[in-house]
């Protein structure tokens, strides 16, 4: 019997949702091919996060130390190192995460095994993973397979499974030590810093008016800010306008940004990757404006507009202006 | 404070509809301009600002074509000392693992405090080459930097995670370090100063003389096929003049309850 690794990723005491989502695949796999799902927590004090995931895995390992406290990801590496090579596990999944994207890769190096990451989706033929991933913005799909291996390694992107519970399964709980062998700390934690807030809460705004790098030049960002003003929504962006200083970061929608939940989204020169998209699952109706008809944000996208921005936007709050007032 | 940067030249593809190659593998690149990776650009902004304010060297590598020594110039001209180009025939025969170990190959023997890469490369996005150099060099390492402050032989990083969160560590140096956008302004670059830093040491380096062994090269995560993203029912695309397209965005918003 085969069995797949969960690398369950929590925070000050949390569990994120990505193990849910991991746990959520593995357990799919695992109905399938009758794999055993073993999740692998380290941390301190995580007996709580081991209690909201008894039910869905078969197994958890638990490696409980004050010195885990904080992520380590080279740390965290030995350990999963030496897990893999004591129960030569066929997949080991990892969250696509920043932490993840750290682990992942020395963990492919240090335990000798094939990396793909932000996986989308995994299908197994003879115990052997083919990982569904993404290029070029989205705009390319891609099946990965890997040389024959005692293991493989997956990073799995964000949002893409549920979050539910799949299966009974009854989680036998095993505690590890510490390896024995000193691993070297040669990163010290020092703290956690957050995005300072600003005058406006994005996250309650009914109605959002997002730029992106398809603005142009900061001078044109009143173009967009005044179809803001016109309809009382709130100015918000993707990345690339904070990452150029144009709008400040808690105005950003995204991943590293916030996640908003407006009734009505309208984005303006945005190609919608994922990271964006990501911030926006919670939208009720999505309205994107790109003059590429195939830039990925008319996938998602509830309306499209197919036009220049410079060109329709004026006659868009033109219009607006001209409702209100009528 | 000597730092390596290693850059790669992808394509840019918005607003253009990419091709798939006959061997399904890849994408038809002919027709497609080119640019720094928009993280690597970043990374050398970041590599000269410590430069300035540290002195030492910076060191832009590359791994690939003579076409892509156009990234080591950009490189440059931005303030690198000089740059490496590993000539290495068809990149294809390479996964992130392999590049990683040409990478390291080169990058030992030269003197280095800290490494850069980018998070990762817009073209294939996996992001994956710098924490696998890291390894395979056994320095220290940080991932997705915003800001790095070197004090008493110590890099003070800041890494984002998600949600607006990041995380303070404090790591000893020699390390890698993986850049993420918006840590820095990335300079101008004019043509007058890419020609100036023509002057500049552009070395090549050829892989067969680097005594790499063929199975560390050969790769294990293999792309069986490409193609175009699955049909979606997709957006309804609002269609007719201006005007007329204006007039049903404001007749959506009134809809959905948003044209108080
Ligand atoms: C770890 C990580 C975290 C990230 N977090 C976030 C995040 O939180 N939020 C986020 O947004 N991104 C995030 N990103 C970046 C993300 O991957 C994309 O790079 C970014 O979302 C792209 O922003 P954009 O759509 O504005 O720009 P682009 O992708 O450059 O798209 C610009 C669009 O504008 C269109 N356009 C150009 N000119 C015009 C015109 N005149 N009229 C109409 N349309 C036009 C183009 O066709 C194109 O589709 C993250 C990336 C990483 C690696």
């Amino acid at each position: 019997m085969g069995e797949v690794f969960v690398i369950v990723e929590h925070r000050l005491g949390e569990i994120r949702d990505i193990t849910l989502e991991m746990l959520w695949k593995a357990g799919e796999l695992g109905q399938g091919l009758s794999y055993k799902v073993t999740a692998v927590i380290i941390g301190h004090e995580v007996k709580s996060i081991a209690e909201t995931i008894s039910d869905r895995a078969d197994k958890i390992i638990i490696l409980d130390d004050e010195r885990l406290k904080n992520f380590n990801a080279d740390i965290s590496k030995e350990i999963i190192a030496g897990l893999i090579e004591e129960s030569r596990p066929t997949l080991t999944l990892i969250g696509n995460t920043s932490w993840g994207m750290e682990l992942a890769p020395c963990l492919a190096v240090r335990a000798g095994l094939p990396l793909a990451t932000d996986c989308i989706d995994i299908m197994i033929k003879d115990d052997k993973p083919t990982a569904q991933r993404q290029m070029y913005g989205g705009k390319i799909f891609s099946n990965v397979s890997f040389t024959p291996s005692a293991g493989y390694l997956l990073t799995i992107r964000s949002g893409v499974f549920p979050k539910d519970k799949i299966g009974d399964r009854q989680a036998q709980i095993v505690q590890k030590d510490l390896p024995p062998k000193d691993i070297p700390m040669r990163k010290d934690f020092i703290e956690f810093a957050e995005t300072a807030a600003g005058d406006v809460d994005i996250t309650q705004a009914e109605l959002l008016i997002s730029v992106g790098r398809g603005v142009g030049e900061e001078g044109n960002i009143p173009l967009i800010r005044e179809l803001a003003e016109a309809l009382n929504g709130l100015l918000s962006c993707s990345r690339p306008i904070v990452d150029k200083n144009w709008l400040p970061k808690y105005l950003q929608v995204g991943t590293s940004g916030k996640s908003v939940t407006p009734k009505v989204y309208i984005a303006v020169g945005i190609s919608g990757a994922f990271q964006h998209l990501a911030g926006i699952t919670g939208a009720g109706t999505v309205i994107a404006i790109n003059k590429d008809p195939k830039a990925p944000i008319f996938r998602t996208a509830d309306y499209g507009i197919i036009e220049d921005l410079f060109k329709i936007v004026p006659v868009l709050k033109e219009k607006v202006l001209e409702a209100k007032k009528g | 404070m000597d730092i390596v940067v290693c850059v790669k030249r992808v394509p840019l593809t918005e607003e253009v509809d990419l091709i798939v190659d006959e061997q399904k593998k890849g994408i038809k690149k002919e027709q497609l301009a080119f640019v720094l990776n928009d993280w690597d650009n970043y990374a050398i902004e970041e590599a000269i600002v410590l430069k300035e304010k540290h002195g030492g060297t910076v060191t832009a590598v590359t791994v690939g074509t003579e076409d892509d020594e156009e990234v080591l110039r950009r490189s440059l001209a931005m303030g690198a000392d000089r740059a490496i180009r590993i000539e290495a025939g068809d990149m294809s025969r390479f996964d992130s693992l392999g590049v990683s170990r040409i990478l390291c190959r080169v990058v030992k023997d030269l003197p280095f405090d800290l490494v850069f890469t980018g998070v990762l490369a817009d073209d294939d996005y996996y992001g994956m080459v710098g924490m696998m150099m890291a390894e395979e060099l056994g320095i220290n390492h940080a991932n997705m930097v915003t800001a790095i402050e070197i004090e008493d032989g110590k890099a003070r990083t800041t890494s984002e995670l998600e949600g607006g969160l990041s995380e303070v560590s404090l790591i000893e140096l020699p390390a890698l370090l993986t850049i993420q956008t918006g840590i820095n302004e990335p300079r101008y670059v004019s043509i007058l100063g890419i020609r100036k830093a023509a002057k500049k040491e552009l070395k090549v380096m050829d892989l067969a003389d680097l005594g790499l062994p063929d199975e560390e090269l050969s790769p294990r995560t293999i792309i069986e096929e490409v193609f175009l993203p699955p049909e979606t029912e997709g957006a309804q695309i609002l269609t007719g003049d201006p005007d007329k397209i204006a007039s049903d965005f404001v007749e959506i918003l009134t809809r959905k309850g948003v044209m108080e």
